[in-house]
């Protein structure tokens, strides 16, 4: 089976995905006892956070893998990667103020894990920056990628300081240690729209390596023309 | 070994040696520092108190601010007179030219930490006697850090397109979890407490040293082939 048929089925599968999800967001999972409607924000503001990181860990990967090896296929990733990680963090700030503004009063505060999503936006933001400025593909690969690798080892580093800096977000209910005190069907709910989201990020990321690509190869026949 | 720590300080030396002969990143900073403490107090008003409470922000902001202009500076002599080119002419592993570049970089930063923290003292009426010990390894930590990933994004920008907005906006939110943890330990030892209180934060800025100087060893090659 070639590329592109297999990329087009993914994008169906990530449309089919995400109204199952919305629908099993709106229909299924039963309304919050305390917050109301309003809690079904989560269904998008959760899989947007996972699937940010899931992209800055590939943007790892990509920087590394650029590094190591040189070939351009890394770099189209990671790049990729950082694009869809910044729009992914944005869907997430963006969706939790406006999760914030009834529930904790505020459009915006520092807390902990806000300050750090802002932190990590404002990294990979720089990090698209600096590649819209070195024309020169190699050298951008090579410089972006050292961005992307301090970048990915500091999400610990600032996990921590903004961490003890201040706390008002409640932990994280998935990832702690202790088993899940969610509800079933609101858990399935939010099952379903991660997995929605982490396939629709899985064809956005293949349709725009696949530009990168070819974009790559139009330039270098270009200038072989020339 | 003994090749790399000659070649290390023959950097080292190459730039002190520019430097006390020129003297055109030191007296400008020096400079720099004692217009940043006035225009913390134009900006602040007359209010002692106020002042007191914000005092070891503005003192990181100033060290942060001059150390952004040093850092930023200090591969901007190599593009002369093919210097460049030398650098990456000198045989061996090119981590030890960005060791001696750090070790450089630490030596300014150093003396000009010590005469803005110097004016401070005068200008802002403050006693550091007792804090002065815990004060010292604080800023020694901190200034490391910074110097660290400010040295590998100086290298790295000197030779792009809109350098100057460019290096800011990558270190800068990197250096947040310094910058935070600087800040707090700075506010324990200026109210003389012993320095066991911020115990937290000096581990999280030893720890994030040792990644950033780990990272900028292994990933330099990079970014200085042009």
């Amino acid at each position: 089976m070639s590329y592109r048929p297999v990329v087009r089925a993914l994008g169906w599968l990530a449309l089919l995905a995400l109204l199952a999800g919305l629908g099993m967001a709106f229909g299924y999972a039963p309304r919050e006892a305390v917050q109301g409607n309003v809690q079904r924000i989560m269904y998008v503001h959760v899989p947007a956070v996972l699937t940010a990181y899931l992209a800055f860990g590939l943007v790892l990967i990509g920087s590394i893998g650029y590094l190591a090896s040189a070939r351009m296929g890394w770099d189209r990733l990671a790049a990729a990667a950082a694009e869809l990680g910044v729009l992914f963090t944005g869907i997430t700030i963006a969706s939790g103020s406006i999760w914030g503004r009834p529930t904790w009063g505020t459009w915006w505060t520092w807390d902990a894990r806000l300050t750090s999503t802002a932190i990590l936006f404002l990294v990979y933001v720089g990090y698209l920056l600096l590649r819209a400025m070195v024309e020169e593909p190699e050298r951008r690969g090579r410089f972006a990628a050292v961005v992307g690798i301090v970048g990915a080892a500091n999400i610990p580093i600032v996990h921590f300081s903004v961490k003890w800096w201040r706390a008002l977000h409640q932990p994280s209910t998935i990832l702690g240690p202790e088993p899940s005190p969610i509800a079933a069907p609101i858990a399935l709910a939010l099952l379903a729209n991660w997995v929605a989201f982490t396939l629709l990020f899985a064809y956005f990321l293949a349709r725009r390596v696949e530009i990168a690509r070819l974009e790559d190869a139009a330039l270098q026949g270009a200038v072989r023309a020339r | 070994m003994s090749g790399y720590a000659r070649r290390v300080g023959i950097v080292l030396w190459k730039d002190l040696l520019v430097e006390r002969r020129t003297k055109e990143s030191l007296n400008a900073l020096l400079f720099f520092g004692l217009l940043l403490l006035f225009l913390f107090q134009f900006s602040l008003g007359p209010d002692r108190a106020q002042v007191e409470s914000v005092l070891p922000g503005l003192l990181w902001l100033g060290f942060v601010l001059a150390g952004l202009l040093g850092l930023g500076r200090s591969f901007l002599a190599e593009r002369d007179n093919d210097c460049w080119e030398g650098l990456l002419l000198t045989p061996g592993d090119k981590s030890a030219i960005y060791l001696g570049k750090l070790a450089s970089n630490l030596v300014l930063m150093t003396v000009v930490e010590a005469l803005v923290l110097g004016l401070f003292v005068i200008f802002f009426d403050i006693d550091i006697r007792r804090a002065l010990p815990g004060l010292f390894i604080v800023v020694a930590l901190g200034t490391f850090g910074l110097a660290t990933v400010g040295t590998l994004f100086a290298a790295m920008t000197a030779n792009v397109r809109a350098r100057e907005v460019l290096f800011p906006v990558l270190l800068l939110p990197v250096q947040v979890p310094v910058l935070l943890a600087t800040v707090s330990a700075t506010q324990v030892a200026l109210a003389g407490q012993p320095l066991a209180d911020a115990r937290a934060w000096l581990q999280l800025l030893a720890a994030a040293d040792l990644v950033y100087l780990v990272i900028g060893v292994l990933t330099f090659e990079f970014v200085l082939e042009a």
